[in-house]
């Protein structure tokens, strides 16, 4: 039997403990926002965060997480009452298939955690190892920025004037 | 003791450190060179500029002065020593902070003596004991190519060294003691391409400086401890002499390949501080490339793999049964890709054994490895892994690190691994 504690709640579940979070969340606690995309931790679709921090659940062993939290973007906002980092991707329009989504939106979760004033290089750097195939980056930077006001800071552009 | 007595003591030593002082003084002045109007970009041949851009992919000169997300040449990568902090600088031709006011001659001995423009001596974070022996004509090249990059007006942080070595005269001494530049005088016996190889190695390239060992001074260790294995921002760069750890031989084959993408199918991905270096090797001219890895591969012709390729061990059962924990964690985070007949193994990526990381003297590359994960080193598409630093705490990732040595290694067990992935966290960048 492993213990966790997921979205504020506690759960029991009798898995191997190799067995990936990503299965475990999607599989018998039924929380569907973490999908399954390529296994390999190369496509970002199953970010999760754990203790405030993003990580691929396809390739976190269960076992592994112990007393750490997780959360997934069931805990961060519904669809009646999204969260802010939800409702500034909602405002951006930043999904199209929305695949990779949850994965995005957990990322930026765990960088505006970190700071709410990232410079445009820590939010790009921070969003990378999700990768959108339908193309819509630039809405989905355009939300994390959006969100990063909504919490109080902003993303603070690097000066480097040119001459 | 009279007072006359003391008095005349006291004058004597003030004297003489007086003296020494003024000893010291002549040694370490150098004078400031006249600033010129930044040169016309126009007016540089453009077969010069372009000789110079290889030059400079072969320097690798970016990977410090350029900062994470920075643009290339205007400076503020942070190189980390044991004496402090020091920032690559501006090398674009901006002339207020740039070295768009530096004539010909002041940047040749900036190459060659490690003096700035206006006189200060220059940390041996910029590698002039190298550079010392580049050729005039590939100096001037160099120059031309940076003389002709946009210029950025841009000032890197200031340096943060331990008091008193922001003091730049001490390096004069540094200099006494270290400092003894040779030229590359080309070997008759050897072929063109080994001698090329060597010249460009040894000088620009300055390959030593990571993969030589250093003394308490900092001075790269030469003779017999040259390309004896060194440290590079966090990370272990391994000998390449008759030490190199590989499992399998450094061929000028697979050496040219590992150099032009990044990968070599018999060792593995380029890591760390060698993948910018690759990133920069693939874009450089071929043939020089070449000449390095005839070069290199010769360091490490009388290498253990060089002379017969090992046999390697899957210990599997056993390593489970000594770290049960490690081969749980290995099961559910590593053997999607790592496990023989998994996906990236059937992509043709280098099997795990034939890391070198697994048989290197200490467990730092296989530790950052798996903490930082790897980016693709040449293209975007290409050898990548994902980091782990978040997913795993430091304990986690010794255990795996203990589980995949018991596996495939072929060296003593490391010991103190939880310890080293704490050190490895703080000063991987």
């Amino acid at each position: 039997m492993i213990d966790l504690t997921v979205n504020g709640a506690t759960a029991r579940v009798d898995v191997d403990p190799a067995t990936p979070l990503l299965y475990v969340l999607r599989d018998d606690l039924r929380l569907h926002a973490a999908k399954f995309g390529c296994g390999l931790g190369q496509c970002g679709a199953c970010t999760v965060l754990v203790d405030d921090r993003p990580v691929f659940a396809c390739l976190l062993p269960v076992g592994a997480v112990g007393a750490r939290t997780v959360t997934t973007v069931e805990g961060l906002g519904s669809a009646a009452a999204p969260g802010d980092v939800q409702r500034a991707f909602l405002h951006e329009q930043a999904a199209q298939c929305g695949y990779c989504i949850p994965g995005m939106i957990a990322r930026a979760e765990g960088l505006l955690r970190k700071t709410v004033t990232p410079t445009e290089t820590e939010l790009r750097s921070a969003m990378a190892p999700s990768l959108c195939r339908c193309g819509t980056h630039m809405r989905i930077l355009r939300a994390v920025r959006r969100a990063a006001v909504m919490r109080g800071g902003g993303v603070v552009e690097p000066a480097e004037p040119v001459t | 003791m009279s007072r006359p007595g003391i008095r005349r003591i006291v004058v004597i030593a003030v004297v003489l450190l007086g003296l020494c002082g003024i000893a010291f003084a002549a040694i370490a002045y150098r004078p400031a060179i006249a600033r010129v109007t930044r040169p016309d970009p126009r007016q540089f041949d453009p077969a010069l500029v372009a000789r110079g851009a290889n030059l400079a992919r072969l320097g690798n000169c970016v990977s410090c002065h350029q900062a994470a997300g920075g643009r290339p040449y205007v400076g503020g990568y942070p190189i980390k020593t044991p004496f402090g902090t020091i920032y690559g600088s501006n090398i674009t031709p901006d002339s207020a902070t740039g070295i768009g006011s530096w004539s010909p001659a002041a940047f040749r001995r900036a190459m060659r003596e490690g003096v700035g423009r206006d006189g200060s001596h220059l940390y041996p974070a910029f590698p002039y004991t190298h550079y010392a022996g580049v050729a005039d004509g590939d100096v001037d090249a160099l120059y031309a190519f940076l003389m002709t990059r946009p210029a950025v007006r841009a000032v890197p942080p200031a340096n943060r060294m331990i008091p008193p070595l922001g003091f730049r005269p001490l390096l004069a001494g540094w200099k006494l003691l270290f400092f003894d530049p040779q030229p590359v005088v080309a070997d008759p016996r050897q072929s063109a391409a080994w001698n090329r190889g060597r010249y460009i190695g040894e000088t620009l390239a300055h390959c030593t400086a990571c993969h030589s060992p250093r003394g308490l001074l900092q001075q790269e260790k030469r003779g017999d401890r040259a390309y004896d294995g060194g440290w590079s921002g966090g990370w272990y760069a391994p000998p390449i002499n008759a030490r190199s750890p590989a499992v399998r031989a450094w061929t000028v084959e697979r050496l040219d390949a590992y150099f032009r993408t990044g990968l070599s199918t018999a060792h593995a991905a380029a890591a760390g501080p060698m993948g910018p270096v690759t990133y920069n090797l693939a874009r450089a001219e071929p043939a020089d490339v070449r000449a390095m890895a005839t070069y290199y591969a010769w360091q490490m012709r009388a290498a253990p793999a060089a002379r017969a390729e090992p046999r390697l061990p899957d210990r599997r059962a056993l390593a489970g049964q000594r770290h049960p924990e490690g081969a749980r964690l290995y099961d559910g985070a590593c053997a999607v890709c790592h496990e023989p007949g998994a996906a990236m193994m059937v992509a043709g990526r280098p099997a795990l054994p034939l890391g070198t990381p697994l048989h290197e003297a200490n467990p730092r590359d296989t530790i950052q490895v798996i903490l930082k994960g790897l980016k693709p080193p040449v293209a975007p598409r290409g050898p990548y892994m994902p980091a782990f630093a978040d997913a795993l705490d430091d304990r986690q990732v010794a255990e795996i690190v203990a589980y995949l040595q018991a596996r495939h290694g072929t060296g003593p067990a490391w010991p103190d691994l939880e310890t080293d992935v704490a050190a490895a966290r703080k000063e991987g960048e």
